[in-house]
């Protein structure tokens, strides 16, 4: 038949981003085959407040989530502002990527990305004081993210 | 520094590689889509000068490109209904110049229509009949052979022994055509159109609304009537025919060309014979039109089309049409909607508020997925916000005004809506409004909304919020603290049964003990169901059920996750307690008794009880529909629960099948191959004779799986449709005997639950219709309950 039109399939919700997770066993371009099949998302921009209740009521309206993992501060071991959604069905995911992010969950708006899949110790933060690297630079401050930056709060 | 700076070189895939080495053709073929797919927009000068300088550039390219111009302007035809007239003027244009390339147009337009129609893409077919009409106004094609394949359409209705569905399409495809080309057909051929519009008038009177009741939003009448879609498109065709096909709305760019177009040749359509019906034809389903606001609602500004005015007619399609071609892109489709064509002669953002609304609130489904529409309005706001949210606080209230006749699935999809809209503006809402639903009985619509609303928004923050977000007297609609409620919290309930294996368990779980030394302990719980002289002791044991489970979910009440690993780990326990149906039954029933106030918490846990296998589907559809629940069965949590139990079941049959059916795919190109490799030696052919076996071996057992899941889908549809029945007609025998109302909110709400049951899931529930008019929806069955079954038998006749 005839077909498919360029301005029709476009689903730049769906595109995987320009972030690689720089502790990915594999090249870029296998990380790249797998995040155009992943059914994990990242979510960034929590409050450090958020639960796991709250995540779950949000990205359910995309479809069944299969588990939802909340990062957490390596030393504290307490949520530091992000999480992993995994849905049992790629579709379910990338309805959440078109429709989720970009939304607010707890007031703030949120953000959503492909990840390869949780493997243990992904839920740590990886920046130097235990959160996410983002909050050990941020000089503004965010009283839903331990307020100052890292670098701000140092003497 | 970094290894990873360029993203080319030998970790890069093949895609690039592969683009770089074709490029050139490729190239040239997409722009010549992105050429025709765009023009108009983002553009200094006029659509008609676009549109004159696009036919020079096409008409250049024909030469080279003819095939693929062709079946561009096919897509577009098939694809971008909203922009029909501008594709059709193109096509005239291009005809004019070439007149044999217009003929090939039209003969491929005639090919795609076949071939949509074979496969089932009735909407596709629609526009493409629709854009073969406005060709006429082109003078593409000429009027008279228009006439004839109308003729031909209408003729369907002459048709014995087929369902309405299919004579319903091809009078649909007529009228809708209309409004384009009306005039131009009255013109040439007015006495052949008249006795066209006499045949389906005819046809109109006497077609079967069985399925309206079942497919409206609102049961009330007024203010607006939810007219079925045939007969709201008749009356406007009526209307137009009384105003001489006068239309003014549609954007007609080949008025613009005329000189240039009635020099130009038209061809004549081929006769089209509409294929003969088969019994795999899946039509279109009916609706019914959605409309909620008049001229009266928007106070200011352009004035609102009336309901039968054809201009609402095609200013609600395309509206449809926009969000059709861009729900994946929601900036786009907000753009897009926003500026529609036209938009300064009429309340667009009503229209949009009206045209999102009617697809969430669509029976059976809405046309995308639910929350597509709330980021979608989201937008809009974003980019009208001086205007848009004040329709859209309009349109709420409206809603919640409407309440009691509102169909409860819609009443379902109007509060998620709205806890998740609310969610994104800090719940700001001026519920000092709603006080009137204080007032009225909780069992009510109006405060049962403001109540599952205010839960929902619970949810997506917490207890507190909830609290300080509405007035001190909305107190009584807050939703409960979710506390967990453990039998053997204190010493105040020692003399319990049970209470002190209660405390041991607990200790023996904290210190990790073994699931057998935890089975050990549980030994000791006595089964007030067995007589103290019997000696078995492994029947089904209430008791132990209990103290284990309110044991093991207390101490994992902090969390999902903690919940979820207790499950997790102690699964074999569980599984052992409820090894029967009554264990089941039981475990469910303590999930509800500890988190009854966490509606939220019992609904993940049923559905990780579901697929760990510890409890099945039916287990929990008897649960719910037992009367121990009875006080719950209102509540939208319940429906929630069930509805995604029998999502999880059909998914369950559909991945075995699939299974199934990739294996004897298998299987087949195993064969397939040893065929063409024939004459090997034996050693090879024993091989592949193991492999055969062991994949025929597999096959059967799938099948078997497969089997065995049908039957269990198949039981629990009956289960659920054998409890409906038996509680309406007991609600219906008490009432008639105590000359009572039947009609009470319980009632309404409880066969609105058995139409969602249908309309949900209709497309499974479709292959059992035999079993169950034979064994459940019989003649004997009170006539309101049997109306529901008939009703929805009526959507695919």
């Amino acid at each position: 038949m005839s077909i498919k039109l360029n301005a029709l399939i476009s689903d730049s919700y769906v595109d995987v981003s320009q972030y690689r997770d720089q502790h990915f066993k594999g090249n870029r371009y296998e990380q790249e085959k797998v995040l155009r099949q992943a059914n994990t998302l990242y979510v960034g921009n929590l409050s450090f407040y958020t639960t796991e209740e709250q995540v779950y009521e949000l990205f359910s309206k995309s479809g069944d989530v299969k588990r939802i993992i909340i990062g957490l501060d390596k030393v504290k071991k307490t949520a530091c502002g992000f999480c992993f959604v995994e849905y049992y069905t790629r579709t379910d995911a990338e309805n959440a990527m078109r429709f989720v992010n970009g939304t607010r969950l707890d007031d703030r708006i949120i953000r959503t990305d492909w990840d390869a899949g949780f493997k243990e110790g992904r839920q740590y933060g990886r920046g130097k004081s235990g959160g996410q690297v983002r909050d050990e630079y941020r000089q503004d401050y965010d009283p839903a993210r331990g307020g100052y930056g890292k670098v701000v709060s140092r003497p | 520094m970094s290894r990873r700076r360029h993203s080319d070189g030998d970790d890069d895939g093949g895609q690039s590689h592969k683009r770089r080495r074709t490029s050139e053709p490729i190239e040239i073929e997409d722009r010549l889509e992105s050429l025709i797919c765009r023009v108009g927009e983002k553009s200094t000068s006029s659509l008609e000068s676009n549109l004159e300088g696009l036919a020079g550039v096409l008409e250049a390219d024909l030469p080279n490109y003819k095939n693929k111009i062709l079946r561009i302007l096919c897509a577009v035809a098939r694809l971008l209904p909203e922009k029909l007239t501008v594709y059709t003027t193109l096509v005239g244009l291009l005809n004019a110049r070439n007149y044999n390339f217009g003929g090939e147009f039209v003969e491929a337009m005639i090919r795609q229509l076949k071939e949509t129609l074979k496969a089932n893409l009735y909407t596709e077919a629609l526009y493409l009949v629709r854009f073969l009409c406005d060709l006429v106004n082109c003078h593409v094609i000429a009027a008279p052979s228009m006439v004839a394949m109308f003729e031909n359409f209408v003729s369907v209705t002459q048709e014995e022994d087929v369902p309405q569905v299919r004579s319903d399409w091809f009078v649909y495809v007529v009228l809708s055509s209309l409004p384009w080309v009306g005039k131009e057909l009255y013109e040439k051929k007015d006495v052949e159109m008249d006795r066209l519009l006499n045949q389906i008038d005819g046809y109109i009177k006497r077609r079967l609304k069985t399925h309206v009741p079942m497919l409206q939003v609102w049961t009330a009448e007024k203010p607006h009537p939810q007219e079925e879609y045939l007969d709201c498109l008749w009356a406007q065709i009526q209307k137009l025919k009384k105003d001489r096909w006068q239309e003014r709305h549609i954007l007609r760019p080949y008025i613009a060309f005329d000189s240039v177009l009635c020099e130009a040749l038209q061809h004549n359509l081929p006769p089209f014979t509409p294929p003969a019906h088969m019994p795999d034809c899946q039509y279109p389903m009916p609706r019914v039109i959605f409309r909620m606001f008049d001229y009266t609602d928007a106070p200011e500004g352009p004035v609102m089309p009336g309901s039968h005015s054809v201009e609402r007619f095609v200013i609600e399609d395309n509206l449809h049409n926009i969000i059709k071609s861009h729900w994946k892109e929601r900036k786009t489709c907000a753009a897009q909607l926003l500026s529609y064509p036209g938009k300064n002669k009429i309340p667009l953002n009503y229209h949009i508020v009206e045209v999102i609304f009617g697809e969430l609130f669509q029976l059976p489904c809405p046309p995308h997925i639910d929350v597509m529409y709330t980021t979608l309005l989201i937008e809009l706001c974003k980019l009208q916000p001086g205007s848009l949210p004040q329709v859209l606080a309009q349109a709420t209230e409206m809603m919640y005004m409407r309440l009691d006749t509102m169909n409860t699935t819609c009443i379902d999809r109007l509060l998620n809506w709205f806890s998740h809209h609310l969610s994104n503006f800090q719940f700001r809402w001026s519920w000092d409004d709603w006080t009137d639903c204080l007032a009225l009985d909780a069992d009510k619509p109006k405060p049962k909304f403001v109540k599952e609303v205010l839960e929902k928004c619970m949810r997506l923050s917490y207890h507190q919020r909830i609290v300080d977000i509405v007035p001190p007297t909305f107190s009584a609609l807050i939703p409960a603290d979710p506390i967990f409620f453990y039998k053997y919290q204190d010493e105040a309930n020692s003399a319990l049964p049970g209470f002190a294996v209660a405390i041991t368990v607990g200790n023996a779980i904290k210190n990790r003990a073994s699931n057998e030394e935890i089975l050990t302990v549980l030994k000791d719980v006595p089964n007030p169901n067995q007589e103290d002289d019997d000696d078995e002791g492994e029947g089904f044991n209430p008791l132990k059920i209990e103290v284990f489970l309110q044991t093991l979910l207390h101490l994992a009440a902090k969390s999902f996750s903690h919940s979820f690993s207790a499950l997790a780990k102690f699964h074999e326990i569980l599984k052992a307690l409820t090894d029967c149906d009554e264990g089941k039954l039981h475990i469910l029933r303590v999930v509800y008794e500890v988190w009854r106030n966490h509606p939220q918490m019992i609904s993940v846990l049923v559905d990780k009880l579901i697929r760990t296998q510890i409890v099945d589907c039916a287990a929990v559809a008897n649960w719910l529909f037992s009367p121990n629940m009875a006080h719950e069965f209102t509540r939208f949590y319940v429906w929630e629960i069930l509805h995604s139990t029998i999502r999880k079941m059909n998914k369950h049959v559909q991945k075995i099948q699939k299974e199934l059916e990739e294996a004897k795919d298998k299987l087949e190109r195993q064969q397939h191959k040893k065929q063409k490799d024939s004459g090997d030696e034996e050693d090879m052919e024993k091989n592949s004779e193991d492999e055969d076996g062991q994949l025929e071996e597999q096959i059967e057992r799938l099948q078997e799986k497969v089997e065995s899941a049908q039957s269990e889908q198949k039981n629990l549809f009956l289960v659920i449709f054998q409890r409906f029945i038996m509680m309406l007609t007991e609600h219906l025998v008490r009432c008639e005997t105590g000359s009572v109302d039947f009609s009470t909110p319980w009632y309404k709400n409880c066969i609105e639950r058995l139409q969602q049951i249908f309309l949900m899931h209709h497309v499974t529930i479709q292959q059992y219709m035999g079993t169950l008019e034979n064994l459940l929806f019989t003649a004997e069955l009170d006539h309101h309950i049997l109306a529901v079954y008939q009703q929805f038998c009526a959507l695919q006749l």
